[in-house]
């Protein structure tokens, strides 16, 4: 039996999902679980039970998400060790704090494959299936890849030379200057070397955030118009749309369904949602809508926030303001072209955006506040986002970050050279598993890197 | 050939820093031995600086001693400057370095050869090896003696077909003032192995007596010399110091006026020389923009007025060298006594080894040194040892010692040597060691006395010491883990200058000593009795509890690779059998001939798909 550390990764693919799942393998498995996860009912997690709880975060008691968890007792599990996966909401924000607190609670982060790995190791799968995917490696590395890939591979490893060379470069002084005390190596550790560290670390954000921006070309987002009734949400979307598709009246509560419309908003497809208008009805079908409402928002990646600009920010207003929480949201103030009335409460942190559907205008202003609320202010131009696509890339990448982060605090902390040296080689590791000029030692973690995390 | 009548055990071919570990190692485990070389005056001589240790080597030095060579007790008893380098890092890179006195130092070894038991020491120049079946079997001479040996372990430093360059002038040499071995690489080509050309060299010796060391900074050794024997305690003899001085820019105008007289620049050597210890006229080449040169002046003894300056090396024309070295501040008068000088030998491709260096395609055939394409002494040294023990052990039919990555800094660079081979003299360095945090100087003892002891070469009351040390340590480890601070024994005044005021829970002594600035000598304040134990468990202590976390991430990481390192390849693997290897991989693995699937995954280009097929083929295999 092959135990040991407690590994955990996002198994679900990237992307909106319905949910996100989290995995959680090792000896620690029910331990950290049970130090996140909140059952609504007493007694722990069930071996092969569902259960219903609440994802809190430990340092606050802040509930981050209601979720299921279901937890594995080996050997009966994917991996045969013990095994819990959160199921939570499927925003890539979500799954990726639940991922945290789990890495946070002592787990550690999954390499590609490894699940795959452990089952392979914990006698799961036998000879004849590591042949078979052996056939997947090759296929994938010989004939079958295609030009595509090769022209993406080709843009990404470039860029991560230069995150490379930065850190060869620190790491170099390092080395230098611990192996040759005898010699005058003049650098100014703290300034020479950072100067080469910050702009890879700030390559390696970049890179990082094209793999959001890279899931959001090709995967579209999903926004969600929410508002009281009758403050324009359905005549917001058909602008959006340019068609009328929603039936539009000046009565409250017209909208009854949920409309979900695909839009291209400067080269970004979006996801539409209008919304029944929330608010108290006594109406059964429009109480379903209101419900239907409250439930997508916390999907989205994004919340219009539409008010009537002639009329006061009331308590309804209010009310949904809360409703949207802490989800990313644009203020739309909706009828500018009557007199502006209302006045949005200074508690918003968010970019307003003044428009009116009458006339249309705001409207190019919103879309691009839309756009720029998931690219950055960058152009959307496909070619330059792919380049890191795979969930494999982006976890290596998302190592080296953390690797050269802790070298620079433990470089400001005033950590000794061989030390510091321990974080850059992780970082230079880590970076080497994207272009897979990587020497890690172990040659089973080679073996199945060329599978997708948490498969 | 006459054939000596004497049939010896074990053959070692060279008497330099290898040869000597090598046939003590196999005389000391009982092996009728031979360590026959070309001048019996030049055992163990110091051919290039008056030094050992350093960086790495240092590191190499106390493996080498803590398995039972003789390295640390020789530099011991004959240095006259020791000093610990990299005192303000942490433990890992900390290094013992010492100046030798070059006459006593050679000196002292011959006098501890000529008294080991089982070892017969004859001056000859080996010309070609003697083999049966495919094996070696013994060794003929240039005076045409054939001596028979079970196993060979040749040594043969920069000796074979070596050729010496002063400026344009060359002449063969195995070093100033030696003979160079002819015959015996041509007799290694002839069985197979690819032999390669390298290129060292040497910096001109000073006459002391024309230096102005007045106007020189002097670098003194430490206070407290702290001995590189784990079976020494302390260093009794005075010190001397060395002295700093600098070349300036008229000094590398001299020397690039001469470049087109440099046997290198003109393309007259044809051997590669090392990148980390590169000529003179190679920095001021390479670094133009670098307006000076840092030298020490290292004295090569206490009886001598002879001076090396380090970093000084040069193949330039004797007339630039009188003026160049004059040219240094300090040194406007100085007499030069010897010339600096490169030299070419040959060295045999070490991926032809096993990890425990018997040769590839000689059975019973060990290389050790320089001819495995290394530089420096001690690197000799280990390897030396390390071939001395194998010849042993297959001697007495027993299976190599082969020290792991993860274990010494031997196994990083035989590892090395063995799956990467070298296009340069490889030289150690911290940075080759994946876990350098736990290939510590304070702990090769810990690391590899039982090693030693296992194959005979510690004797029980050097053993009986290390097994009380190791006893202790561990115990004191508990301990410091049981015992606690509570508040109210500490009292708030030591709770605030500890800065643990308001603390609730007692913490452990251990919990005290893992703050960065926490000694032994602090803790000392509730707990005298840990003043009571020696220095070396104390510094043993803090180190262990300090870096615990490191050491640990470290650990871990050597038990995850455990079963790549541990998965042997047979010796007589079929690659070309294998199916969806590409070509390449197929000519690497058939090429390199791995012992492990931990060495095949460190050779360049074996792809990570390579090595799946590879375990896959092999774990297909051993189920059959």
């Amino acid at each position: 039996m092959y135990v040991r550390d407690t590994i955990a990764a996002i198994s679900t693919p990237v992307g909106e999902g319905g949910i996100g799942i989290v995995r959680i393998s090792g000896p620690s498995s029910l331990a950290i679980a049970h130090s996140i996860f909140k059952m609504k009912s007493d007694g722990g997690l069930k071996s092969h039970r569902f259960s219903y709880g609440e994802i809190v975060v430990p340092a606050t008691g802040d509930v981050l998400d209601e979720s299921m968890a279901v937890y594995m007792k080996a050997p009966n599990s994917y991996t045969r060790e013990d095994v819990v996966e959160i199921q939570c909401h499927g925003g890539t924000l979500v799954v990726s704090k639940i991922l945290s607190l789990v890495v946070g609670e002592g787990a550690r982060l999954a390499e590609p494959g490894e699940f795959t790995k452990r089952a392979f190791l914990n006698g799961r799968i036998d000879l004849v299936q590591a042949e078979a995917i052996m056939d997947v490696i090759a296929s994938k590395t010989d004939a079958s890849l295609s030009l595509a890939q090769h022209q993406r591979e080709g843009l990404l490893s470039k860029r991560i030379e230069t995150v490379k060379e930065g850190i060869l470069y620190a790491l170099a002084y390092v080395e230098a200057l611990v192996d040759f005390p005898e010699d005058d190596v003049d650098v100014a550790v703290d300034t020479d070397v950072l100067a080469r560290v910050r702009p890879a670390l700030d390559e390696l954000d970049a890179l990082i955030s094209g793999f959001e921006e890279g899931r959001v070309i090709r995967d579209g987002v999903s926004v969600v118009i929410a508002g009281k009734p009758n403050v324009g949400k359905s005549s917001l979307l058909n602008t959006l749309l340019k068609e009328k598709r929603a039936i539009v009246t000046a009565v409250p509560g017209t909208t009854r369904d949920l409309i979900e419309e695909v839009v291209n908003i400067n080269g970004l497809p979006v996801k539409l949602l209008d919304t029944a208008g929330i608010r108290d009805s006594e109406d059964q079908v429009e109480q379903e809508g209101v419900r239907l409402t409250l439930e997508r928002i916390p999907r989205a990646d994004l919340v219009l926030f539409v008010v009537d600009g002639s009329g006061a920010f009331t308590e309804e207003d209010a009310a949904i303001l809360e409703a949207v929480g802490t989800k990313p949201m644009i203020a739309v103030v909706n009828k500018g072209d009557l007199p502006t009335v209302a006045v949005l409460p200074d508690s918003i942190h968010a970019v307003a955006v003044s428009i009116s559907t009458a006339t249309g205008s705001g409207i190019p202003e919103l879309r691009k506040a839309i756009a720029d609320a998931f690219m950055h202010g960058k152009a959307v131009d496909g070619r330059e986002f792919v380049a890191v696509s795979k969930a494999r890339h982006r976890d290596a990448l998302l190592k080296s970050r953390f690797s050269l982060e802790t070298f620079i605090g433990n470089l400001e902390a005033g950590f000794t050279m061989e030390l510091l040296a321990i974080d850059l080689r992780d970082a230079l590791a880590a970076v080497g598993e994207v272009t897979g000029e990587t020497t890690a030692d172990d040659v089973l973690d080679r073996i199945f890197s060329s599978f997708c995390i948490g498969k | 050939m006459i054939v000596y009548d004497k049939q010896y055990d074990v053959i070692v071919v060279g008497a330099g820093h290898a040869g000597c570990e090598a046939a003590l190692a196999a005389a000391r485990m009982g092996c009728s031995t031979l360590m026959l070389t070309i001048n019996l005056d030049a055992i163990a001589l110091m051919s290039c600086n008056p030094a050992i240790g350093g960086l790495a080597k240092g590191h190499l030095v106390k493996e080498i001693d803590a398995l039972g060579g003789e390295m640390g007790r020789n530099i011991d008893a004959t240095g006259i400057q020791f000093r610990i380098l990299n005192t303000k890092k942490g433990p890992a890179v900390r290094a013992s370095r010492a100046q030798a006195d070059k006459q006593q130092y050679r000196l002292r070894m011959k006098q501890v050869m000529e008294q080991q038991d089982n070892l017969d020491l004859k001056q000859g120049e080996a010309t070609a090896l003697y083999l049966e079946d495919g094996a070696v079997a013994g060794i003929d001479t240039r005076g045409g003696v054939r001596y028979a040996g079970k196993t060979v372990v040749l040594t043969t430093g920069t000796f074979m077909r070596g050729l010496i360059h002063i400026g344009l002038v060359h002449y063969p040499g195995g070093r100033a003032g030696d003979l160079p071995s002819i015959g015996l690489s041509d007799s290694l080509n002839a069985y197979g192995f690819e032999v390669g050309r390298l290129k060292t060299g040497t910096p001109a010796r000073l006459d002391g007596r024309t230096i102005d060391f007045k106007r020189l900074e002097p670098q003194y050794g430490d206070e407290r010399p702290i001995p590189f024997s784990f079976s020494n305690t302390s260093i009794e003899q005075p010190q001397v110091p060395c002295h700093i001085a600098y070349t300036n820019p008229r000094s590398h105008e001299i020397i690039r006026s001469g470049l087109d007289r440099s046997p290198l620049y003109a393309g007259i050597i044809e051997g590669i020389g090392p990148r980390y210890c590169p000529s003179i006229e190679d920095k001021v080449v390479r670094f133009p923009e670098k307006d000076r040169h840092q030298t020490f002046l290292e004295p090569e003894g206490r009886d001598t007025v002879e001076v090396y300056p380090s970093g000084m090396s040069t193949s330039l024309p004797i007339d630039i060298q009188w003026a160049f070295y004059r040219s240094i501040e300090g040194l406007e008068n100085v007499e030069i006594m010897r010339p600096a000088y490169a030299i070419e030998y040959d060295y045999v491709n070490p991926i032809q080894l096993h990890a425990s260096l018997e040769t590839k395609l000689v059975r019973n055939l060990y290389h050790a040194g320089q001819i495995n394409g290394t530089s420096g002494y001690e690197e000799a040294a280990a390897q030396g040892l390390m071939a001395g023990i194998n010849a042993g052990l297959r001697v007495q039919g027993k299976e190599p010692l082969v020290l792991g990555r993860s274990e010494a800094y031997i196994g990083v660079m035989i590892d090395d040597l063995v799956t990467l081979g070298t296009k340069e003299p490889y030289r150690m360095f911290t940075s080759r060691a994946e876990y350098r945090l736990l290939l510590r100087e304070d702990n090769a003892d810990l690391r590899l006395r039982e090693k030693g002891h296992a194959v005979g070469l510690v004797p029980d009351n050097l053993w009986n010491g290390f097994v009380a040390k190791k006893e202790l340590v561990a115990s004191e480890l508990e301990r410091l883990g049981k015992l606690r601070l509570s508040p109210s024994a500490a009292g708030e005044e030591l709770l605030e200058e500890w800065q643990l005021s308001g603390m609730q829970n007692a913490i452990s002594y251990e919990q005290l000593l893992r703050r960065p600035d926490f000694t032994c000598q602090e803790l000392a304040r509730i707990y005298p009795e840990i003043m009571e134990l020696p220095e070396t468990i104390r510094e043993q202590l803090e180190i262990q509890i300090k870096y615990k976390g490191y050491i640990d991430r470290q650990l871990e990481q050597v038990d995850r690779s455990a079963k790549l390192e541990g998965t042997p390849i047979p010796a007589d693997m079929d690659y070309s059998g294998l199916l969806g290897l590409s070509t390449e991989v197929r000519e690497k693995l058939a090429k390199f001939r791995p012992d492990t699937l931990g060495q095949a995954s460190r050779i360049p280009g074996v792809t990570p798909a390579g090595i799946t097929i590879l375990s896959i083929a092999l774990k297909a295999r051993s189920a059959k």
